[in-house]
């Protein structure tokens, strides 16, 4: 579906991404790991367009993506969360479906987003709090409740776990394994936590100095056999991986 | 040997300035044009739009009121001192009205919009940047620039004319109110002598300049906003630099007008 052909990207003199080559089938859920500046986030941003690779190809379904069209049924799940703070949690939600000619009114916008927030875990009271008046955990669902509100066929998550409790990066890893099989929808996540890419990952591929180092099904990891991908699985200090980077 | 080294790093060091600062007009430029092609191109976003108005004009009201309001009376003051030199206090009025209409009250307004909305528009836009809301918006078929920065641009541009307008009359009262209790002017005279010297272009030269001073503000704001990178420090610099580069280019530009609009 979301195919990436030798893609490089460098700022300056440090070259972050050197030749990527990475697919994504319809309905897979694909976790890229790899360690602090690896590349890791601009991978997602070359896709998404936000950054411009120096070369390369990225396609959708075997032909150049076209960014505008792809975005249309996209939905994204920020770091930080990226929640507009001066924007209400229903209108976080449902920010989408309150632009363009065919927008919700308000109470159908309030309406979705209640929905969406109840799928998330949230009560429909939370839809009238700002996103400052929320906890980490709650912002990351809000977040995650803005990227499915409109349904969509692809959904990036940005480290999704970061920043949370074990007890909350558990629910939230859940969550999202949950709405994407039952979405049915192409997920790319990328992390550098374990326990994330066991719980949301089909597939993984390992992203190290700039290159795709190792990929497979999440059922490989613990026997790839790559001293690399193994340092990483295992967190441990010595290895091929420097410790300092 | 040496010498050659240190002569070369001297002229290699101003050749970077001068590229850097090049860029950066450059860059300033081409986010002004892009930022221009938008007003005119759907999506509008007229409840932004709205409530800028509001955050920009209304709310900028009470301080540029008070700065033309003290400004005005020192005016008078400052006038009849000068003109009893000459025995010429009688023109305390009209020149109270001109220099508040023609110069004070634009350039005060701006530099004070500028403090207060520009630096806020840039501390606004810079967080957003740093907190990937910007990139939130892209990935929700948002522009940024549609979404952020016309919106803020039109507001500043059509909200400053008022402003001044409000400004120049509070700021003549000022005048007036130290004119007639301080200074022992005839109420009626002031007010005559004020409206006889004062002309239609006097006050439309201000609400141009107005104009301009408001579209600098926003521009600035939002430029510096959308450059600002390394978390709070960079959003502290772009809020500086906002203010600084938008207080400094009406100062300029206000010559320019000036010399436009007067120069016969």
């Amino acid at each position: 579906m979301i195919e990436l052909r030798g893609i490089t990207k460098a700022f300056g003199n440090n070259a972050v991404l050197r030749g990527v080559d990475l697919s994504v089938t319809k309905g897979e859920s694909l976790v890229v790991i790899g360690g602090s500046g690896t590349g890791k986030s601009v991978l997602l941003k070359c896709i998404l367009g936000i950054v411009q690779p120096d070369a390369g190809e990225i396609l959708l379904h075997g032909k150049p993506l076209d960014r505008d069209v792809f975005l249309q049924d996209f939905g994204m799940l920020f770091q930080g969360g990226a929640l507009f703070d001066s924007l209400p949690v229903w209108h976080n939600v449902a920010f989408r479906q309150r632009q363009g000619k065919n927008r919700l009114t308000k109470p159908q916008a309030i309406e979705l987003a209640v929905e969406k927030l109840r799928r998330v875990g949230l009560k429909p009271e939370t839809a009238y709090l700002h996103p400052a008046e929320l906890s980490g955990g709650m912002q990351k669902r809000v977040g995650l409740a803005r990227a499915i509100a409109s349904d969509p066929s692809v959904i990036f998550f940005d480290e999704p776990t970061t920043g949370l409790d074990p007890i909350m990066a558990g629910v939230i890893n859940k969550l999202i394994r949950e709405i994407v099989v039952e979405m049915g929808a192409t997920s790319i996540t990328i992390t550098h936590d374990m326990s994330s890419v066991r719980a949301i990952a089909d597939r993984v591929a390992m992203l190290h100095d700039g290159k795709l180092r190792w990929q497979g099904d999440v059922g490989e990891i613990d026997q790839s056999g790559d001293p690399y991908l193994d340092q990483f699985v295992h967190g441990r200090a010595d290895g091929p991986i420097e410790g300092v980077r | 040997m040496q010498a050659i080294l240190l002569i070369n790093s001297f002229f290699a060091s101003i050749g970077r300035s001068t590229l850097a600062l090049l860029a950066s007009i450059g860059r300033l430029v081409i986010f002004m044009a892009d930022s221009l092609g938008h007003i005119v191109r759907p999506p509008f976003y007229p409840a932004e739009f709205l409530q800028q108005l509001l955050r920009i004009g209304y709310f900028s009201l009470p301080v540029v009121g008070l700065t033309t309001l003290f400004t005005g009376g020192a005016l008078a003051l400052q006038i009849y001192a000068g003109g009893a030199r000459f025995n010429a206090e009688s023109v305390v009025p009209s020149i109270v009205a001109i220099g508040m209409v023609r110069e004070l009250g634009p350039v005060l307004a701006g530099l004070m919009v500028a403090g207060r909305v520009g630096a806020s528009i840039a501390a606004e836009i810079g967080t957003m940047k740093v907190t990937e809301q910007i990139d939130a918006l892209t990935t929700l078929s948002t522009h940024p620039v549609k979404y952020l920065v016309v919106p803020r641009i039109l507001a500043a541009t059509l909200a400053m004319p008022v402003l001044v307008l409000i400004g120049n009359i509070i700021g003549v009262m000022g005048g007036y109110l130290v004119g007639v209790y301080r200074l022992d002017f005839n109420s009626a005279a002031y007010i005559s002598n004020t409206v006889d010297f004062l002309e239609t272009a006097d006050v439309t030269s201000g609400l141009i300049k107005a104009a301009v001073f408001g579209f600098i503000v926003a521009v600035m704001g939002c430029y510096n906003g959308f450059q600002s990178e390394r978390g709070a420090q960079g959003v502290g610099q772009a809020t500086t630099n906002a203010v600084v580069s938008a207080s400094i280019l009406i100062l300029a530009s206000n010559y320019l007008l000036t010399e436009l609009l007067f120069s016969a």
